[in-house]
């Protein structure tokens, strides 16, 4: 690693302080920034540590709408249980180690093509808050390890409205295990949500088509004879632009079989 | 330099690091508590797993400034107070659930913290929690047997031996 | 038996103590007062030629001691190759020189190109950043068929070609198969790769070079499977530093499955710049280097044909196979696809006519060498999987194709060669059969049907070859070192004992397994007897643990020497009780006279030979200290029958292992427990390497899995309890303990076992695949269904 001044700020207020200085970069759990760092991929000359923040940290339920903390740990929102497919695909992340480190801020930010939230957040409509605004999922994912954060913005929370139906399905990439392909399906007061991630050369996205099949009938056959293009779709040796397509409606099916 | 102080296993462990200094780091060079093994640099192995603060962590995707304070307890921490093997250890001993003793610690480290979370797991729950956790002498078979052991469970209809 | 266990006692580990609260000590433990660290800057291309390297400004960076590169190693040795094998024209092999750090060219992305000595390693490291390289790249040659091509870029520009051998063996057979061939019923062919692997032991490598000025004394510490192997290719090959001023010590090792066999480039260079630096120098691979400086394993591209007639009897078998060497000729590499490969592709049957031809081929790639089996595996599984073709092609049950075929004279002569000298194939198999519940699995196909699972049983037998050896015969064979193993057994004043063995175990329990032989041998507790190994400063010499050798030739070594120690203490003790020689017996660690009640206890004759005061000085030297060393006379042939069955699931192409039996023929056992651990080890590397690990490069040489991201490992939940027995034992004929071979069973007999149960689920629903290339991972499943 090069090194860097690390920082740990207990508020909010000094860490975005903290970040205005040249160079610097968030640190939140770790689970992927570190790696990238023993790696010398990246060269920061400040790292800020989000951990240390309290006020980050937490699952708040108010009205319908499930709050939590950017600083939140994928072992807590696992262990939450409020909104049970998100709970679920929290527990799905990484191993109980990363669980216990990564947190949905750094993971929302990080916009890993291959990360579970953003899959979650993006089927679930939910809304990225960030120390300025408020953004939803919708306009946050902008590609491939890119969100709609500004330089020195961080997210401090995502607010997950409960919906009435929603699971997630995740099919491994059999190395990294993160999600080959996985697909997040919610029906709530908004209407129906496919998010996809794993696949896309796009990072996370949402399947319209099948959105509106699952609008007027919302089981698995209503899904028979869809299917997205493989055309946009990541191709390398654990599967093909093809496979990956095929495995999006597989299991979209399954996930909405899950939500029941 | 940044001073950092840690209580490692009961005992209190200071040291100046840098920023990049890892938790790993600072377990085998200043604490010289090399029982905490680096396998990997991509925090796929597990080998360097500590708990902090009753967590288990990964230590190599740590800095050891953000663990300044903290509780942190190693493989050299596990044994009972008059040096035996604890219970999970002496299950690994038993069941054979170690060969060449690389993967050991972390795989200790991770039983511990999955029994401490669900004191009865089923095979698939150990197998399912394991995951941050590569051996490559075991097969698995017998850390899973250890594990299950170390839970009170019975194993003697586990497979054949 | 011993109180604390003797031969056949599952003794639990002492060494686990150790390793269970952290005080194992790994070289990475180890830190020498004032060491450095080198930092390797490796080339990043596959193929380049080095224009320039420009060293100046690193040279100026904070705590840099020195900067080394390939000029630095004019005139010293490169390191060296352990095996030369002669091709089917007589001639020897083609061998590159393999420079220390790289001269003139880079050859494999990872190739050393210049190494940074500095006060710490992320000093050393951020120095060989500034290290200006300029390199002109060249056309990589990746594909081995490509690489034999006319006009193919040369990996070795001074080599004839990039084929480093043409092997046929045995090439007076060739005729005879061929003919066999045309008169056949019946002719199975199948093409299959055996895909690139990486070991990937849990510790990484790591060399602490140090060197003495005052006695002029260099000492390695290094993460070996073989310290007196290092000591002899480095010291007399690489460096030229004599024996006794080289010591190699390897403390506790974390695994190694071969790729800590072979001489390494960092253990030369840490020895070297310790003596030019006079200063302690340590390298610690990170895991991305492992990947790219660790020798691979398997890689073979094969082409296997069997004859049958029409009864349905095995005729004739031939192969053809490329064989990847990578850039450069590791230790053993050249003997992994030829005389680990070829002697072993009769196996379990009695086909009469064989013939095998291996190229070899230099690929811009990291070399590759033996990996767990090591050539073994690469024979069954082509050898297990065209069996198995053959069954489905003619029809008729996979298992009564192969028990009509099995060998069942013994010792038997294959034509490739060896002499098996004991097995029992129909017992293994009959025990496989009940230990897998094949009954059962008509049941078990049905339930899984009902969730809509597809179900496939794989069951094939394998045969190995273990104990390499005798050393007269692998000296023909092109072997540049002797395979016996030394044993020097120490008898202390007070009775116990201290082995000095040149086995050295990386994981596999020597530490308690060989004390229990002695127990056995002289009716003492097994605790009376310490295992010292990894050191060459103690046991006299050594050639190290692998290819399922320890017990076999080690034990043996072992053995021989407590018989001396034995045959002594009996003189003693025949003095010390006023009888003949003749008739004195070591029963329970006592010495009697035969058909008395006088006996003399084992400590009173150990004091007797240290404080020889009533002693026969005139007749037997004082002291109890005895060396042996054990060349064996043959291997020893392990055989085995496995089960394996899958699900796949037809959405997703995801095969999952439901169930895996083995039932092995390991002749007599010593502890039962760790057998059962090696193999349950070995079936899941094997079942790692059928369904998840397969190392890749694109077409320019860049290395694709080059982390656990991409590379993928078994993990607890890839695999489920295995149920292996080893009651079927046919003792080894021709070693004192009667001992076969364990460590590589497993990672041989399994992965024709999971294709072969693929297949047979994808079979069962009405496809016509009648192969898919490992690593049967979900995409290649889902593509052969959709095909």
């Amino acid at each position: 690693m090069y090194d860097f001044e690390l920082t740990r700020p207990t508020s909010l207020a000094d860490a975005i302080k903290a970040l205005g200085e040249e160079d610097a970069q968030p640190l939140s759990g770790g689970q992927t920034l570190v790696p990238t760092l023993r790696q010398r991929l990246a060269m920061p000359s400040t790292l800020v540590s989000l951990t240390g923040i309290e006020e980050l940290k937490g699952i708040k339920n108010e009205g319908g709408t499930l709050t939590i903390g950017g600083a939140t740990c994928h072992a807590d929102v696992a262990r939450d249980g409020t909104y049970p497919a998100l709970s679920e695909l929290a527990g799905l992340i990484g191993d109980p180690h990363v669980r216990n480190r990564g947190t949905i801020g750094g993971s929302i930010a990080n916009n890993d093509p291959s990360a579970c939230y953003p899959a979650a957040a993006l089927g679930s409509g939910a809304t990225i808050v960030t120390n300025n605004r408020e953004v939803a999922a919708d306009d946050f994912f902008t590609g491939m390890f890119e969100t709609a954060l500004d330089e020195g913005e961080i997210v401090t929370g995502v607010k997950f409205p409960v919906p009435e139906k929603a699971a997630y399905v995740k099919f491994e990439q059999p190395a990294s295990r993160f999600a080959l392909v996985g697909v997040f399906v919610s029906k709530g007061a908004d209407g129906v949500r496919v998010a996809v991630t794993g696949a896309s050369e796009g990072g996370v996205f949402r399947w319209s088509e099948a959105e509106d099949a699952l609008s007027s009938n919302f089981s698995p056959d209503a899904l028979d004879g869809l299917s997205v293009p493989a055309d946009g779709m990541i191709g390398d040796m654990h599967g093909s632009p093809a496979y990956r397509a095929h495995l999006v409606g597989v299991l979209t099916k399954r996930a909405v079989a899950k939500a029941g | 330099m940044t001073d950092v102080t840690m209580t490692i296993n009961g005992r209190a462990v200071s040291g100046a690091v840098e920023g990049r200094t890892l938790l790993s780091t600072f377990l085998r060079e200043t604490a010289g508590l090399t029982g905490t093994h680096i396998g990997c640099d991509t925090a796929q192995c597990g080998a360097c797993t500590v708990h902090v603060n009753g967590a288990s962590m990964k230590s190599c995707t740590v800095f050891a400034q953000e663990a300044d304070g903290a509780e942190v307890t190693t493989i050299e921490g596990m044994a009972n107070a008059d040096g035996s093997l604890n219970t999970i250890q002496q299950a690994f001993q038993d069941h054979h659930g170690l060969q060449c003793g690389f993967c050991t610690p972390g795989m200790v480290m991770t039983a511990a913290a999955l029994l401490k979370e669900n004191p009865k797991p089923s095979e698939t729950e150990v197998r399912d929690y394991l995951k941050g956790n590569l051996c490559r002498c075991t097969g698995y078979h017998n850390i899973v047997k250890a594990i299950m052991a170390a839970s009170g469970q019975d194993v003697s209809a586990i497979a054949a031996e | 038996m011993p109180a604390d266990g003797g031969i056949g006692a599952s003794t639990k580990r002492r060494e686990d103590i150790r390793f269970l609260s952290g005080t194992g000590r790994y070289t990475d433990d180890l830190n020498r007062p004032g060491q450095a660290y080198v930092f390797f800057l490796r080339s990043n291309v596959a193929h380049g030629k080095i224009k320039s390297i420009n060293t100046d400004d690193a040279a100026a960076m904070p705590g840099v001691a020195r900067i080394f590169t390939g000029a630095d190693f004019e005139g010293v040795g490169g390191i060296p190759c352990g095996w030369q094998v002669t091709d089917k024209h007589g001639q020897p092999m083609q061998e590159p020189a393999h420079p220390v750090l790289a001269q003139g060219k880079v050859r494999h992305v990872g190739d050393p190109i210049a190494a940074v000595v500095a006060d710490t390693a992320e000093q050393a490291r951020d120095a060989a950043e500034a290290i200006e390289v300029d390199i002109e790249d060249l056309p990589a040659v990746i594909d081995m068929k490509k690489a034999v091509e006319e006009g193919a870029p040369k990996v070795h520009d001074d080599l004839t070609s990039n084929l480093c051998y043409d092997w046929g063996f045995v090439e007076e057979n060739k005729d005879a198969v061929e003919q066999a061939f045309q008169d056949a019923a019946h002719v199975t062919t199948l093409e299959l790769v055996n895909n690139r692997l990486i070991a990937n032991p849990m510790e990484p490598r790591v060399a602490i070079g140090d060197y003495d000025p005052a006695g002029d004394m260099s000492t390695l510490y290094t993460t070996s499977q073989n310290p007196h192997v290092i000591r002899l290719l480095m010291g007399a090959f690489v460096l030229g530093i004599p024996e006794h001023k080289l010591r190699v010590v390897s403390p506790d090792v974390g695994g190694g499955f071969g790729t800590k066999i072979f001489h390494y480039a960092e253990e030369a260079f840490c020895t070297f710049a310790a003596r030019a630096l006079k200063r302690p120098v340590k390298w610690t691979s990170s895991r991305s280097e492992a990947f790219m400086s660790d020798a691979h394993g398997r890689d073979h591209v094969s082409t296997i044909q069997l004859a049958l007639d029409a009864d349905n009897n095995f005729t004739a078998l031939r192969t053809d196979t490329y064989a990847n060497m990578g850039a450069y000729l590791s230790t053993f590499a050249p003997s992994v696809p030829t005389w680990l490969h070829g002697v072993l592709m009769a196996g379990n049957y009695k086909t009469p006519l064989i013939y095998v031809n291996v190229k070899a081929v230099f690929t811009n790639t990291v070399p590759v060498d033996a990996y767990r089996g090591a050539g073994r595996p690469e024979a069954t599984y082509q050898l297990e999987r065209v069996i198995d073709k053959a069954a489905r092609e003619l029809g008729v049950d996979p298992i009564a194709l192969r028990r009509q075929n099995f060998i069942t004279e013994f010792p038997y002569a294959t034509p490739v060669a060896v002499e098996y000298d004991t097995g029992d194939y129909h017992a293994t198999m009959d025990k496989l059969e009940e230990i897998a519940d094949l009954s059962g699995f008509e049941a078990r196909l049905a339930e899984s049907k009902s969730r809509g699972k597809l179900r496939g049983l794989g069951v094939n037998c394998y045969i190995e070859a273990c104990g390499i050896a005798p050393s007269n015969l692998v000296g023909q064979l092109g072997a540049r070192a002797g395979l016996y193993e030394s044993a020097t057994v120490r008898v202390n004043a007070t009775g116990g004992l201290v082995v000095m063995t040149g086995s050295h175990s990386h994981g596999q329990g020597h530490e308690t397994a060989f004390p229990q032989v002695i127990a056995e041998m002289i009716g003492i507790d097994a605790s009376m007897v310490e295992i010292v190994h990894g050191d060459t400063a103690n046991a006299p010499m050594g050639m190290g643990t692998y290819g399922s050798r320890s017990l076999a030739v080690g034990g043996s070594a072992m053995v021989r020497a407590t018989e001396k120690i034995i045959a002594k203490a009996k003189k003693i003790a025949a003095h010390l009780l006023e009888a003949s020689e003749g008739d004195i017996e070591l029963k329970d660690g006592a010495f009697s006279v035969a058909g008395t009640d006088k006996s003399v206890a084992w400590g009173d004759v150990t004091l007797a030979a240290y404080v020889p005061h009533n002693y026969p000085l005139e007749v037997i030297e004082p002291g109890l200290e005895e060396t042996a060393f054990y060349d064996p006379n043959n291997f020893t042939y392990p055989s085995g029958a496995y089960a394996c069955e899958v699900e796949v699931d037809p959405d997703t192409g995801k095969a999952t292992i439901e169930r895996f039996a083995a039932a092995d023929d390991f002749g007599n056992i010593v502890n039962p427990m760790i057998v059962d651990g090696q193999v349950h080890g070995g079936i899941a590397q094997g079942i790692g390497q059928a369904l998840l690990e397969g190392c890749v490069y694109d077409e320019d040489g860049q290395l694709l899995t080059g982390s656990y991201m991409d590379y993928a490992m078994p993990r607890a939940d890839d695999v489920p309890y295995y149920h292996v027995d080893h009651s079927c034992q046919t003792p080894c004929t021709h070693n004192p303990l009667g001992v076969k071979g364990c460590g590589e069973a497993g990672a041989i007999g399994s992965p024709p076992a999971v294709v072969n149960a693929v297949v047979d689920a994808l079979q069962r629903n009405g496809s016509s695949i009648t192969h898919i290339d490992m690593p049967l991972s979900p995409s290649r499943v889902w593509a052969a269904m959709t095909q």
